[in-house]
């Protein structure tokens, strides 16, 4: 037994942590078609659980607004987050370089309630001075886009060190004025990083809990607070149809993003190979 | 590049700006009204300064009220003191569970061939792409007295009455431990995947058994994505809030609890931004350190 | 050196990066369509005047024309200069036509005109059945076509090559050195080029300049650098060469003489000087003749005799390490079509080696 587990430790130690990781989600798939409202056991088959989730006005009205919330974040994130990858990568030296590199990489790490509840002051201290902005899908937004563009830069700042700079002189040696440059060239060759970052921040903002409490208003419910607010009452087994359909819809689009990505990675090496052979 | 190029100025000030406005600013306004005396008014914000007679109207009973329950008691002995030692408790706990069980994770995936290695990081990230809400609530139901775990317990006879598990110490840390592994793993796995394992190789050859060659020659190279994970987990954990309010009960709140509370419940916004402005000087020297880390962790490219 | 008559100039041109002083004032006047190599070892500063011509550094002063235009402070994209990249910097998002056609479509010209210079440019590097393909699709020795066919496609003024050959295999850079230069001379374009590589720069280059830690230390043509180099540095550096250091011992308009330490070496040339001052003589292994049998009666004045320590065949020719009288070690190259009988010269004999009184120029720095 002994020599078989220290043989084995590694690919058993995965197994475990891999089985601790994905428990709560075999959890959730199986019992949102639970016939009875329990999380006990399993008393029989049933869709009913699904059939209440269409019919949950706030739970529907709830994702839609999310994914309003989300992609308009999403958008901001990658936009913001690439100038912001920009400046740390090619500006060495300017004034407040600190001080920016500190609060570009903040949220990552800042607890949401102290995000959250800042902003909230600060935007009640503008509605005080200017009457605007009344707390909603656009404060939510700046909020969420606070956290997306931490977690956007980090993927984009990856992909331009890499990229190889001499494209971008021999852009411009070529004609192509900085602007060009950035247009035709930097931007295309960064383009995967930058949808990895406003996939992030989508994802981020779609589900955030604390930040979205903060800085809602009356009769703004995204999904995640409509959950929120069942997960504090009790069992609802509605909770885990709707977690069943992410969990699907999530691993459908990750699994087919990877097999693309893999083939997409095989066709080039068999090109380059080709390519010196020939 | 050493010529001058147009557009620098915008292109720093874009995001500078949004910084500014949207992180400095709001701190700078969490601090003024950390000072500021209520009184039944409505709004929270109101000048400190009366420029006629110039007097400063700091109030100082925000922040004193954190650490003493009335006008000589003894220091530290308030509820809010221990809602913040438990905070860090927690959250140190939490970070100590992830990294002993996220490292040999991290570890054997970067050890696995070359091939399997991007499929295995891609299930790590699946159950990070879903919803960390569900998840959590998931955990509500897994945990409970009649719940799946422990009737499987009961089923294969390690205990014969189910044990409490919700709203306990448990749920809390399995719950946050199973919500920020992914955040100790990454790191791990960035700085590991880099390391050359020929150095290993090269101390077995020179006579150090496996179990030595890791303390002594792993570990130490790869302080950084530890140190930077450690705190990735820590710094956050510390003020959570969701996890406390769906898996603990009443004694397991934790600060970021309180802060809500005392901003929603109680309506006592400069109380809460000084529990707040408190909660950063706490983070700042960890956040320090990871800063540090985190820099040296990207410069290793 | 300072002949303002050329068509690229640069005039006292320095580079200094904060405390580091990369170039040192380097006055080049390069003639139209020469090719002219800069070579010298790594740091020496010749990448950095590349850039300097590139318009990707400014100079800290100095001035730099181009047909008569100071272009020191213009900016690359606005300069008819373009630049062959070390690593090629294909941009890998486009096909190879639209590589090409890249720096003429900044230029804002007729779709057509582009079209027709962008195939005519493919059909000059041959490489026109490859222009729907990747970058990634092709092999080093294509993609540096590619690379060569993007920087003429806007018929600069000044073509700069950065190491062309660096990323090419042994073989590959024999071929491909011809290649470009007839390319380069039938489009005619005035070229300078960055190497560290002597072979390269003295196969490709009319002229070549020859720099340390930001210097210049001699312009002139391959043969000029190679048969008079001006000082020992550049004596060493290209191809190998025997110094003996020693004293002026005669010193007449036309002749002079070196007392050195295997003897007097008679030089047929004057050397502006004093007597008894330091110098040295420089002489290239392939000017020396050995043997075992006494030197030829034409053999001249200078005669020494050593002891063979060191034998290398290379096929093509051999070389061998002599010890002289002195103990210093002389190097002489003998191709296989000597006169002389040599396969009878084996290790620790006893041999004359000589060289007539023009093979070796005498140096002072």
């Amino acid at each position: 037994m002994k020599p078989f587990l220290e043989k084995h430790f590694g690919k058993l130690w995965l197994l475990v942590v891999f089985g601790f990781l994905y428990l709560p989600l075999a959890f959730m798939v199986l019992f949102s078609f639970n016939s009875t409202r329990t999380d006990a056991r399993f008393t029989g088959f049933s869709m009913r659980w699904y059939e209440a989730l269409l019919n949950d006005s706030k739970i529907v009205d709830g994702f839609f607004l999310s994914l309003k919330i989300a992609a308009v974040t999403g958008l901001l994130s990658a936009v913001l987050a690439t100038f912001a990858a920009f400046v740390l990568v090619r500006y060495r030296r300017f004034l407040g370089r600190t001080v920016f590199s500190g609060m570009v990489n903040a949220p990552l790490v800042m607890p949401e309630v102290i995000i959250g509840l800042s902003l909230l002051l600060l935007f009640v201290g503008a509605q005080n001075l200017f009457g605007w902005p009344q707390r909603g899908m656009l404060t939510i937004v700046l909020g969420h886009t606070l956290l997306g563009m931490a977690y956007g830069m980090v993927v984009i700042q990856s992909r331009l060190l890499e990229m190889d700079r001499s494209i971008e002189e021999a852009a411009m040696d070529l004609g192509a004025r900085p602007h060009q440059v950035f247009f035709l060239v930097t931007l295309p060759n960064i383009f995967q990083a930058i949808l990895a970052a406003f996939l992030l921040a989508f994802t981020l903002s779609f589900d955030d809990v604390v930040i979205t409490e903060f800085l809602s208003g009356p009769g703004v419910s995204t999904l995640p607070q409509v959950i929120f607010g069942y997960a504090r009452r009790g069992i609802n087994p509605t909770i885990y149809a709707a977690a069943t359909i992410l969990i699907v819809t999530v691993t459908v689009v990750v699994v087919a993003y990877a097999v693309w990505v893999a083939r997409a990675t095989r066709k080039r090496e068999r090109e380059m190979a080709a390519a010196i052979r020939g | 590049m050493n010529f001058p190029m147009p557009g620098k100025r915008f292109v720093i000030g874009v995001p500078y700006g949004w910084l500014l406005l949207f992180f400095f600013l709001p701190f700078l306004i969490l601090l003024y009204i950390s000072f500021v005396d209520m009184g039944g008014d409505i709004s929270p914000f109101k000048p400190l300064w009366d420029p006629v007679s110039g007097v400063l109207h700091l109030k100082y009973e925000n922040y004193l009220d954190i650490f003493r329950t009335e006008e000589g008691a003894p220091l530290f002995r308030t509820l809010y003191i221990d809602s913040y030692l438990r905070s860090i408790w927690y959250a140190l706990l939490t970070a100590i569970f992830c990294l002993v069980i996220g490292y040999p994770f991290a570890y054997f995936i970067a050890r696995s061939p070359a091939s399997v290695r991007p499929a295995l990081l891609l299930l790590v990230m699946l159950p990070f792409w879903t919803s960390f809400l569900l998840r959590v609530y998931a955990w509500k139901g897994l945990l409970a007295d009649q719940g799946v775990i422990n009737r499987f317990m009961m089923a294969i006879g390690i205990t014969s009455e189910p044990i409490p598990m919700l709203y306990t110490n448990v749920s809390m840390l399995v719950g946050m431990t199973y919500v920020y592994l992914p955040f100790m793993i990454l790191p791990l796995y960035a700085n590991l995947v880099k390391m050359d394992f020929r150095l290993l190789e090269a101390a077995y050859d020179l006579g150090t058994t496996p179990f030595k060659a890791f303390w002594l020659v792993t570990v130490p190279l790869s302080k950084a994505g530890i140190i930077a994970g450690f705190m990735l987990v820590f710094i956050p954990c510390v003020g959570e809030f969701v996890i406390p309010s769906l898996l603990g009960g009443p004694e397991n709140y934790m600060i970021g609890r309180v802060v809500w509370d005392e901003m929603f419940t109680a309506n006592d916004w400069p109380k809460a931004t000084a529990l707040a402005v408190v909660m950063i000087a706490i983070i700042v020297i960890p956040l320090a350190f990871y800063y540090k880390y985190a820099g040296e962790q990207a410069e290793q490219r | 050196m300072n002949d303002s008559s050329g068509y690229l100039v640069t005039e006292k041109v320095v580079k200094r990066f904060d405390e580091a002083l990369a170039v040192d004032e380097v006055s080049l006047s390069i003639r139209k369509g020469e090719i002219f190599a800069l070579l010298g070892s790594s740091g020496c500063g010749k990448s950095t005047l590349l850039r300097m011509l590139a318009g990707f550094e400014t100079p800290t002063s100095g001035r730099i024309l181009l047909g008569g235009q100071d272009v020191a402070a213009v900016p690359p994209y606005e300069r008819p200069v373009n630049m062959m990249f070390q690593s090629y910097a294909l941009f890998p998002h486009l096909t190879v036509w639209e590589n090409v056609a890249f720096g003429l479509k900044r230029e804002g010209l007729p779709k057509a005109e582009v079209q027709q210079r962008t195939d005519e440019m493919l059909g000059l590097v041959q490489l026109t059945p490859f222009a729907k393909r990747k970058p990634h699709q092709l092999s080093g020795g294509q993609q540096q076509r590619v690379a060569l066919a993007r920087s003429l496609a806007k018929r600069p003024k000044l073509l700069l090559l950065d190491e062309p050959l660096g990323a090419l295999d042994k073989k590959l850079r024999e071929q491909t050195q011809f290649e470009l230069v007839n390319i380069i001379e039938k489009v005619g374009v005035t070229c300078v080029m960055v190497t560290h590589d002597q072979e390269e720069a003295m196969t490709m280059a009319s002229r070549i300049a020859i720099m340390s830690k930001g210097r210049v230390l001699q312009v002139g043509s391959p043969s000029e650098i190679y048969e008079h180099p001006v000082n020992r540095f550049v004596a060493d550096f290209i191809g190998n060469v025997n110094l003996f250091e020693g004293k002026l011992s005669v010193d007449e308009p036309d002749r002079c003489a070196v007392e050195s330490g295997i003897g007097q070496i008679h030089v047929g040339h004057g050397m502006p000087g004093t007597l008894n001052m330091p110098v040295a003589f420089a002489v290239r292994p392939e000017k020396i003749e050995i043997s075992k049998q006494p030197p030829p009666p034409d053999a001249g004045p200078n005669v020494f005799k050593g002891k063979v320590k060191e034998i290398a065949y290379f096929g093509a020719h051999n070389t061998f390490i002599v010890q002289a009288a002195n103990g210093q070690r002389v190097k002489i190259t003998e191709a296989n079509t000597s006169r002389h009988d040599l396969s009878d010269i084996t290790w620790e004999d006893e041999v004359n080696f000589w060289w007539s009184t023009t093979a070796g120029v005498v140096l002072r720095d």
